[in-house]
């Protein structure tokens, strides 16, 4: 029984990071309609930016707020401006190619460019465990849970209580309304994606210690993050969510009593079941089609 | 260009194809073989993403599920051509149970369902090692004999690959052309009016994307038997990934696409392996790199595809 309960905990830490990553991914496709393939990279690039960071003798704070400056300038405005700006008037494939493509170059980059080799990542959270009613608990499974709530929590109340997270709503709701209300829709877009580069941080920032820095280490997360959206809902942030721990706690009891070697394929599993049974998702609502 | 000149141009292409590989070394028929293989794969993918607008990042998975029946299969002793069907009819009907569930939904929901499922697929076969030998593969694959001809000789095999490609390529054809396929531009051009006038947008598209990985599943036994030795490797979904890409920058829904853009993604890093000249050296290493980004900037300024250059300097030139 101790043992279930240890698994799901630490399974739900993990969920909590692909959640963050899912998280992004929602974003993005509410208020702009992109699917962003490279996700999972745009995780890996800032893990590796801090290592750099630190290996230059910044300390890991630093080298986070660094990375982040970093991200909004490349990951948000960049990938904005770069790709999405003039390929958005295509419709949604060009664009989805146009990111696998990115994906495909940020990965060579990074492996013909510094490395093919895993490298190891700082914890942020103290090594060791606790016991509570006969549980093993790691500080590190704790802290990400702790942290990814506040998080979420944090962007839900931006996004639900404050004007221009209204405004953000709006305009992924329906961008000509929000723009005929006076709402500076391109702006609002902006702010999507700067949220996104930043979120992208912060995962890499929880997952490396775990996953180690390599230059493939975004496919894995990238693959949970649109299944965990999709799962979850893709037009409900709170989905995400729901989406990032049902899988990590899945792939936790599907590694441990059935076979690890099918860890992987969790994700997919869950996703079939649920489109089947609930198209829209556990938490979405059906969306009305554009004709 | 009418019907007659293209068949006259087509024939001469053969023609080239099948007399170079006389003056060619062994390696280099291989790659030859090898391009067509993949071009078996990409052909049907590109009626998915091509013609019925969906994107199928599980090609490589179809791609290796007919390989490894292959190579059981021909193990056991099975002929050839009686492998065939087996592959396409298995590939067909895991594309249905597949494409079902994701397109019934939302469209764009199949890229993701075959990412995780090419994800699986790659997972049992290093996994399940009593039938797929695991990370060892399965070697000794025989190649085919065909009316008493033993196609085991590079050039034989080449004449065999090529002839095949040429009658899958027919069977596409004429799909194309059916009633059957004419809904596809249909759907593809204005989906909600197609719906409209009676054509099963989701039955169309599930019915595209299966006999898409049919192809693949026949591309794989040809595969099989072309290396004599397969592993899961080559299966992984980076491989459907190129695929998509090859079909993409060729030209999607252009016929001739997947031949061209599979030459781009299969010939091109292959030459660059065998070549000793600085410059090219380093493109070995950064070739993907480049790759990605000419990705991009073709999507900018040409997301037809290559082969849609002509249309786009038609339309730019001419009156508007």
């Amino acid at each position: 029984m101790n043992e279930l309960i240890q698994l799901i905990v630490s399974g739900t830490a993990t969920g909590a990071i692909y959640a963050l990553a899912a998280l992004g991914f929602t974003l993005l496709w509410q208020a702009s309609g992109t699917i962003n393939f490279a996700q999972g990279d745009f995780v890996m690039l800032p893990a590796f930016t801090m290592l750099f960071c630190m290996i230059a003798g910044a300390p890991l704070w630093l080298a986070f707020l660094a990375t982040c400056v970093a991200a909004m300038l490349v990951l948000g405005v960049g990938f904005k401006k770069v790709i999405v700006d003039p390929l958005i008037r295509h419709g949604v494939i060009p664009l989805v190619i146009a990111t696998l493509g990115v994906s495909m170059a940020l990965k060579t980059i990074v492996r013909a460019g510094y490395s093919a080799e895993a490298h190891q990542f700082p914890a942020i959270f103290p090594a060791g465990q606790f016991t509570i009613a006969g549980v093993n608990v790691s500080w590190a499974d704790l802290g990400t849970l702790v942290l990814a709530a506040v998080i979420v929590i944090a962007l839900q109340t931006f996004v639900t209580r404050t004007l221009t997270g209204r405004a953000m709503q709006a305009v992924a709701q329906n961008t000509d309304a929000a723009r005929v209300l006076g709402i500076d829709a391109k702006r609002m877009v902006l702010y999507t994606f700067l949220i996104n580069a930043i979120l992208a941080v912060v995962t890499a920032l929880l997952i490396t210690p775990t996953y180690l820095a390599k230059f493939d280490m975004g496919d894995s997360i990238g693959l949970k993050a649109f299944f965990a959206a999709i799962i979850g809902g893709f037009n409900q942030t709170r989905g995400a969510l729901l989406g990032g721990v049902l899988i990590g706690v899945l792939e936790n009891l599907v590694g441990f009593y059935w076979s690890p070697a099918y860890k992987e394929g969790v994700a997919l599993m869950l996703f079939l079941v649920v489109i089947l049974w609930r198209p829209e998702g556990l938490l979405g609502k059906v969306e009305e089609r554009k004709v | 260009m009418n019907a007659r000149v293209h068949l006259l141009a087509l024939a001469a292409a053969l023609a080239a194809l099948a007399i170079v590989a006389l003056y060619l070394k062994r390696s280099e028929v291989y790659l030859l073989t090898l391009w067509a293989v993949y071009v078996m794969a990409t052909m049907g993918l590109n009626l998915t993403a091509g013609y019925a607008g969906q994107m199928s990042l599980g090609q490589a998975a179809f791609f290796g599920i007919g390989a490894y029946l292959a190579a059981i299969l021909l193990k056991l002793g099975w002929p050839f051509l009686a492998v065939l069907p087996v592959a396409a009819l298995v590939c067909f009907v895991v594309g249905l149970a597949l494409g079902f569930p994701a397109l019934r939904v939302q469209h764009h929901y199949l890229a993701f369902a075959t990412l995780g499922f090419n994800v699986l697929v790659y997972l049992a076969m290093r996994n399940e090692e009593q039938i797929t030998g695991g990370t060892f593969g399965i070697s000794g694959i025989p190649r085919p004999t065909f009316l008493g001809i033993d196609l085991g000789g590079h050039v034989a095999y080449w004449y065999w690959t090529l002839g095949s490609l040429v009658v899958l390529g027919g069977i596409l054809w004429w799909l194309l052309r059916s009633p059957w396929g004419r809904a596809f531009a249909a759907l593809r051009d204005n989906p909600i009016r197609a719906e409209s006038l009676g054509v099963n947008i989701t039955a169309y598209t599930l019915l595209a994307f299966a006999i898409g990985a049919a192809f693949a599943g026949v591309g794989g036994v040809y595969y099989a038997s072309l290396v004599e030795f397969i592993e899961p490797g080559p299966f992984h979904f980076s491989t459907s990934l190129m695929m998509l890409l090859a079909v993409i920058v060729g030209g999607s829904g252009k016929f001739y696409g997947p031949a061209l853009g599979t030459a781009i993604v299969i010939l091109l890093p292959e030459f660059l392996r065998g070549s000793s000249t600085p410059w090219l050296k380093f493109m070995q290493v950064w070739y993907l790199a480049v790759f990605g980004i000419a990705v991009v900037a073709l999507m900018i300024w040409l997301p037809g595809g290559l082969l849609s250059i002509r249309e786009r300097l038609d339309r730019k030139g001419g009156p508007q």
